[in-house]
């Protein structure tokens, strides 16, 4: 176990230098000046140039690359053109809320989508099964910016059911900070009626993602179950006098996890390019909003810290998927390839 | 002269159809035989005629597009095709089990191969704490010739050689000490040096246990070895049926006798080998007169109209063929059997 | 003694019969598993009438799809304007139509320039091996680590806006999959006995890969591509909705949402409609996919 760990933090440091040439790369390609537009369309030629300079925009290709490279294992990932803060510092400020939305969203989808998944599979073909593949479908094909907007206009607007978007009632003050996580932080501070404030305002942004999710891993699990349901060892699990129920939880289920969680970590993935989306529509001040709008406006020391980070995070979370299937997986040894 | 035990198991025209999209298949057509508590029955016959779904049946596993229509499974008297499902369950792994064919694919793939030993143990006996279940496998798995049981019981099933395998799973289906083990081709996926390792332990613990075995295979050398009687079976149904002796030394029908003739083993190097003309017929009617008549030499009349009954030969020995018409019928069975809804 | 040559030809004919028969049943097969499975039916039907609808748009469309008559502007759904008007007095209903052209060709134009990269760089790396397949495998891994739409969120921004911008971007997200399938393909089949015989008859390197394991490779990237579409899609809609993609006044659908969203509470026809069409739209190339990936897998097929 420890050397396939070893081997693929070594791959993964080699994809990291491979995403910062990435991310590098990206604010070569922008064909548009992004500090003239910084200046300001009056600015003279020479203010340009000397921002140019003072950014080191004037060093060759490499040197620019290497300080880049040197800033970025300080930390250092420049300037937010927009907020005039650091970068990092913005990241952290933004993080958590997209975290607790996205942490959320993969809750309700594991939480809904297996038990789902497997009634899919055992009830083949029943009523309850169509629905689900439905739902699967649904929820996979949705443009999830549309799916904010229709749920806000029915939940919000029409029925006044569901609150406002943001995170919170304006009335109210967010508790003392120390995760960042607002549903963590009220908790700590006891603040049982920003709790489920936060909570409330969390329903819709979270149900757009977690249907995605849920889509995603009903799927899997259905597909995995209904192979491993015909597998010689279920009707072994049965022979033995086993209840259904455990036949289908003990020795099918835990067979079907396998390839299920490979998927969990895909759909991470898709949860952080829905967050982008859905934190705009829903007003969410996380790290999506923040993201979109420096895409918008071409802030670039925030277009590529955040998109380096978002990958960052992104192969983090592949590799945990990895190991955690490697463990779940009793065929893999850590040895081979 | 041994004592007769008295009966365990009591299959009567035992139905099973499977309804498929297109057309049903009637893979059991009325399977009789008896077996005795402590005797070990071979069921012989070619791929497809239904053994298989025979012990299936009598677990009560046929699932979904299939359907016992028709028969009694009369276990120590009980009627098991009457039972509850929960009731069936009880029986299941404790006083019934069978073993299969391909004990890598029978076991379960993340689990450890002793922690699916005690998984028997836990079901049946709800006082038994884990520990101990889990020493009972280990001791389970020496008694059966496992080197180093303790290490073995901690491995996962792809890490085991195909007779280890096995082994597990003798173990698994053994260790409630059933009274009845149906036996699927336990030796088939095996090479053949392992084949006959496996057969004797297998012999050796059911003497222990006296556990009465319903062995399915096509080995005719194996069922000689291993059987007291044999039923042989051709299109879902059972043909001939006796001890072991009578029928493979002398047998009556003529589809056991050309079944023989195939063996290999008396022809002399420059004989053609033989095989019996025509081919298996398909499942797809019922049945309405000898399954076999089509490829019998020696076939009547009376055997393309009318399904043979079963004819007593001499105690125990029974053939299902006209040619012995005159001698007596098996036995009226005592109820009328109910069509299954 | 004669007779010997007269049974050989009788022979191959047989076998070229048996053969097209063989092909006549696959094909019916295939058919038959096709009409058996309704969602499949459902998916092509609704892809077909995308298709149908981007090529009779001009017949389909009620009014001019950039006509702006501003008197009229965020007029609800009604006989005359079937989806109601945008907040530049537009036609939704045109607009949706002629929109179905240029999803199209956004799905078809990515497909065109991913596919066959992906699918050269694939072969390449499978086929020669080596450092090459070292060196491809890494960059599209540094690719892969990146989750598409960001990736192609972050191209389109830094080309900048347009659609041709983000069909690009979107490419340049998607090769990547495309490379390791095709690679894994490769490796599947370059040791084949087939391969390995035109080897010996002296076939070079390219007329091999060309010629013999890129159509092998086909079938499973036909299949990936069917279940991408959908994404892809969604990706350039997503994009068009960030007002990195399409831009005004094309009728690109996700751009459309967008500019209904501050209308949403008493106009909610301006995003509900276009979203709508995306929706439908990505669940017909999601059941196609599915029906043509359970189509081609031989389990299927047995029952």
């Amino acid at each position: 176990m420890g050397r396939y760990l070893l081997r693929r933090l070594v791959t993964l440091s080699i994809t990291l230098l491979g995403i910062m040439v990435m991310t590098f790369f990206i604010s070569l390609v922008v064909p548009m000046d992004p500090l003239a537009a910084l200046a300001g369309p009056q600015a003279p030629q020479e203010t340009v140039e000397r921002l140019r300079a003072l950014y080191g925009f004037d060093q060759p290709i490499y040197v620019q690359f290497g300080r880049y490279a040197n800033r970025l294992l300080h930390g250092d990932l420049g300037v937010s053109f927009q907020t005039s803060r650091p970068v990092f510092q913005d990241i952290l400020k933004f993080f958590p809320a997209t975290l607790e939305l996205a942490t959320v969203a993969i809750i309700v989808g594991v939480a809904l989508g297996i038990p789902l998944g497997v009634l899919s599979a055992v009830y083949r073909n029943s009523l309850l099964d169509q629905f689900c593949r439905v739902l699967s479908l649904v929820g996979v094909s949705v443009p999830i910016f549309w799916l904010g907007l229709v749920l806000l206009l029915v939940f919000y607007f029409k029925l006044g059911w569901l609150p406002e978007p943001g995170r919170l009632d304006i009335m109210l003050l967010e508790p003392e900070r120390i995760t960042g996580v607002l549903l963590i932080d009220s908790v700590i501070a006891r603040e049982w009626e920003v709790f489920f404030n936060a909570l409330r305002h969390l329903i819709m942004p979270a149900s757009a993602l977690g249907l995605f999710a849920l889509a995603g891993i009903a799927r899997i699990v259905r597909s995995s179950m209904l192979d491993v349901l015909s597998q010689e060892y279920v009707k072994t699990a049965r022979i033995k006098g086993l209840g259904e129920f455990l036949v289908i939880t003990r020795h099918a289920l835990r067979n079907a996890l396998v390839p299920t969680v490979t998927v969990i970590g895909l759909t991470y993935g898709g949860l952080l390019e829905g967050s982008v989306l859905t934190e705009t529509i829903f007003s969410w001040p996380g790290l999506g909003r923040y993201m979109a709008n420096a895409f918008l406006t071409l802030d670039l020391n925030t277009i590529v810290g955040g998109t380096m980070l978002v990958a960052l995070s992104y192969c983090l979370v592949n590799l945990l998927v990895d190991l955690l299937y490697a463990f779940l997986n009793p065929k893999i040894t850590y040895t081979s390839s | 002269m041994r004592v007769v035990d008295e009966l365990l198991l009591d299959v009567r025209d035992l139905k099973v159809e499977f309804h498929t999209l297109h057309v049903v298949v009637h893979a059991l057509q009325g399977v009789s035989f008896q077996l005795r508590r402590r005797e070990t029955l071979g069921l012989a016959g070619e791929t497809g005629c239904g053994k298989s779904v025979t012990a299936l049946a009598i677990l009560r596993l046929i699932n979904r597009p299939g359907r016992i229509s028709h028969g009694q499974v009369l276990f120590e008297g009980r009627d098991l095709l009457a039972l509850s499902e929960p009731d069936m369950r009880e029986l299941r792994g404790s006083q019934i089990s069978m073993i299969m064919q391909e004990p890598k694919m029978s076991l379960n793939p993340v689990i450890r191969a002793g922690d699916q030993v005690a998984e028997t143990l836990l079901i049946h006996d709800r006082s038994l704490t884990r520990r101990t279940a889990k020493a009972r496998a280990v001791e389970m798995l020496a008694s059966l010739g496992i080197p180093d049981a303790p290490r073995m019981a901690g491995r996962y099933p792809h890490e085991l050689s195909g007779g280890m395998a096995q082994r597990i799973m003798i173990a698994m289906m053994l260790v409630t000490r059933p009274k009845l083990l149906i036996a699927d081709e336990p030796t088939s996926a095996l090479d053949v040096t392992i084949q006959a390792q496996i057969l004797e332990v297998m012999k050796a613990l059911i003497r222990e246990i006296n556990t009465a075995v319903l062995l399915i295979t096509h080995d005719l050398g194996v069922m000689a070895e291993t059987c007291d009687r044999v039923a042989v079976m051709y299109t879902g149904s059972v043909v001939e049926i006796g001890p072991v002796r009578v029928v493979l030394k002398n047998p009556q029908h003529p589809y056991t006798q050309g079944l023989l003739k195939t063996i290999p083993n008396n022809v002399a190097p420059d004989q053609p080998l033989f095989s019996i003309r025509g081919q298996v017929p398909s499942l797809l009617q019922p049945p309405t007169a000898c399954a076999f008549a089509p490829r019998c030499d020696r076939a009547e009349e009376r055997c393309r109209v009318e399904i043979p009954p079963r004819y007593v030969l001499e105690e125990g020995h029974h053939v299902a063929c006209f040619l012995h018409q005159g001698r007596p019928e098996v036995g009226a069975l005592p109820e009328p059997l109910t069509e299954r809804g | 003694m004669s007779a010997k040559p007269a049974t050989l030809a009788l022979d191959v004919t047989e076998a070229r019969r048996r053969r097209a028969e063989a092909r006549w049943r696959y094909l019916k097969d295939t058919y038959v598993l096709w009409r058996r499975n309704r969602l499949m039916v459902l998916g092509t039907c609704i892809i077909l009438s995308l298709i149908l609808v981007a090529a009779l748009a001009p017949l389909l469309a009620t009014y001019n799809p950039y006509e702006q008559v501003l008197g009229d502007r965020l007029l609800p759904p009604s006989t005359q304007h079937f989806f109601g008007m945008d907040s530049l007095g537009r036609d939704i209903y045109s607009r949706v139509v002629y929109g179905a052209r240029v999803t199209l060709t956004i799905a078809f134009l990515v497909a065109a320039i991913s596919t066959p990269l992906g699918m050269l760089i694939g072969i390449l790396a499978g086929y020669l091996g080596g450092m090459v397949d070292e060196v491809l495998m890494r960059v599209a891994d540094v690719f892969l680590a990146f989750p598409r739409l960001i990736l192609a969120i972050a191209f389109a921004a830094a080309l900048g806006p347009g659609v041709e911008n983000a069909i690009i971007a979107i490419a340049v997200a998607h090769w990547p999959s495309y490379a390791r399938l095709a690679r894994a393909e490769t490796l599947n089949v370059r040791n084949n006995d087939y391969i390995q015989a035109t080897r010996a008859l002296g076939a070079g390197k390219v007329r091999i890969m060309a010629g013999y394991i890129a159509p092998m490779t086909l079938s499973s990237i036909i299949v990936r591509m069917s279940l991408d579409m959908g994404t892809i899609i969604l990706t350039a809609a997503g994009l068009g909705f960030l007002g990195l993609g399409a831009q005004p006044p094309m009728p690109e659908w996700g751009l459309m949402v967008s500019d209904g969203r501050q209308f949403l509470v008493d106009q909610w026809w301006v995003s509900t409609l276009p979203g709508l069409a995306i929706l439908v739209v990505v669940m017909g190339f999601n059941l196609l996919g599915d029906g043509i990936r359970d189509v081609l897998d031989p389990h299927q097929r047995q029952a």
